[in-house]
């Protein structure tokens, strides 16, 4: 039988199998993906980020705890930790933190190495949500590295970015920067029984208040997201502000009834569509910026390129002129 | 970023808490360029079991200190098994009397290291179980 086909079926092995296969980008993983993309487009993307020690994966545990005792949709979990730049291995330990999700078949967890990304998620991170997508599990939780400032990648992914603060963390300079604040659809502070939890809130309501409200679609990799002018649309999404403390599980009432508001926004302003369009314009061209680079080095004799590097090395020429060389086939 | 990762789960079954050996013998799996997925203390076999499956992994590495290595080693063979995962290479590390290391790997542990096995040793082992 097929990969694809015991996929649909609910086989967990054929489906542990077909990730590995797509994060490695082999060609049968290719090819499965393929057959697996029609299937698409039902389940809510949920982004989980934060700085590293907020307790994004033990709110990610509570989540899918509360989804699969409130529902009956399977949830499944990519969670995504930070490659070595030196030796590309990585340890992946967010699963330390959602123990108690073992024993249930209707989660399913996968630990992702981010392999030299710096966004926050993996390249093979959307590839691999197809999967689970297709695969039935309707509500798919994407855990980002610990973000800095920047990482900021998950918000072009998911529908619903859920973005986790705790007290102590930086004061209202850190929240009025662009970034990672700005991406949040829905604010969690995590950790609420620690001291310093007002001053936190008071802080991220306070740059919400500042801000203005723009429309969010998420485009291009790299490029400026794209963004309308500020409006004054009464409907607009303000994210609301959850907290929790996700050890003892408080909170998570609320925090999955802001979600689930945020989606109904989705579907009301049209912004789902939107946003699901913008990414798979952006999936596609990423894939077409690396088709076209690996067909146009294929055309260059690799002894011209060698010469040309060289000449940048040494700075007889500057990278920008190189290109142009290549392009144009005569320098400057 | 075509070539294949070999991927690891460090995991420690039983009811023993000390899971220094297991932190560094992930951490030097880490430095070889391998992707280690660590479950923490305290796992059931049927909790590591699981997160084989779902992680995809080429290799199990069992640290077991407690003495419970002849009744948790085999439930964790027969697990994998059923799952369809027989391809799977496990390993022990831990206190192993020398008397059951014969014994286990009959039953197919491909690996078992003591105290004062080095990391290269583990490191070298595991590449060569995955070729």
């Amino acid at each position: 039988m097929s990969l694809t086909k015991s996929i649909l079926e609910g086989n967990r092995l054929a489906l542990a199998r077909l990730l590995t296969q797509v994060e490695n980008d082999l060609t049968e993983g290719h090819s499965s993906l393929a057959e697996l993309f029609p299937y698409t487009g039902k389940a809510h993307l949920i982004g989980v980020t934060g700085a590293p020690g907020t307790g994004k994966s033990s709110l990610v545990n509570q989540l899918a705890l509360q989804y699969r005792k409130t529902t009956n949709k399977k949830v499944a979990i990519i969670a995504v930790d930070p490659s070595s730049p030196f030796t590309g291995g990585a340890v992946l330990g967010d699963r330390v933190r959602m123990r108690d999700l073992s024993g249930d078949e209707g989660v399913f967890i996968r630990s992702m190495a981010s392999r030299g990304s710096l966004g926050g998620v993996a390249q093979k991170t959307a590839s691999i949500v197809q999967v689970f997508d297709a695969a039935g599990y309707e509500i798919i939780i994407i855990e980002t590295v610990g973000a800095g400032q920047s990482e900021v990648d998950v918000a072009r992914l998911a529908h619903t970015t859920v973005v986790v603060e705790a007290p102590g963390l930086g004061d209202e300079i850190q929240a009025i920067k662009a970034g990672i604040l700005e991406i949040a659809d829905v604010l969690v502070i995590n950790k609420a029984d620690r001291p310093g939890v007002e001053n936190t809130e008071r802080a991220l309501r306070s740059t919400l208040k500042l801000g203005h409200p723009v429309k969010r679609v998420f485009r291009h990799h790299g490029k400026t997201m794209a963004v309308d002018a500020p409006t004054t649309d009464p409907h607009f999404w303000i994210p609301p502000i959850v907290k929790t403390v996700a050890t003892e599980g408080k909170g998570l009432n609320e925090l999955v009834e802001a979600i689930a508001k945020h989606a109904a926004h989705l579907d009301q302003s049209g912004d789902r569509v939107a946003r699901d369009r913008a990414r798979l314009q952006s999936e596609m061209e990423i894939l077409l910026q690396g088709a076209l680079m690996n067909r146009f080095l294929e055309h260059i004799p690799q002894e011209q390129y060698g010469e040309l590097l060289e000449k940048v090395f040494s700075r007889n020429i500057s990278p920008s002129e190189a290109v142009k060389f290549l392009l144009n086939g005569n320098p400057k | 970023m075509t070539d294949r990762k070999i991927r690891v789960l460090v995991a420690k079954p039983g009811l023993d808490g000390h899971d220094r050996g297991a932190k560094v013998v992930a951490r030097a799996l880490r430095d070889a360029g391998m992707e280690v997925i660590y479950t923490g203390l305290r796992q059931t076999p049927e909790m590591i079991a699981e997160a084989a499956l779902q992680e995809d992994v080429d290799v199990v590495g069992l640290s077991i200190l407690s003495g419970a290595h002849m009744a948790l080693a085999p439930r964790i063979l027969e697990l994998l098994k059923k799952n369809g995962q027989d391809q799977v290479r496990v390993f022990i590390g831990g206190i192993i009397p020398d008397e059951d290391m014969p014994r286990l790997k009959e039953m197919g542990i491909t690996g078992i290291y003591g105290p004062g096995a080095s990391t290269d040793e583990i490191i070298r082992d595991v590449r060569e179980a995955v070729k």
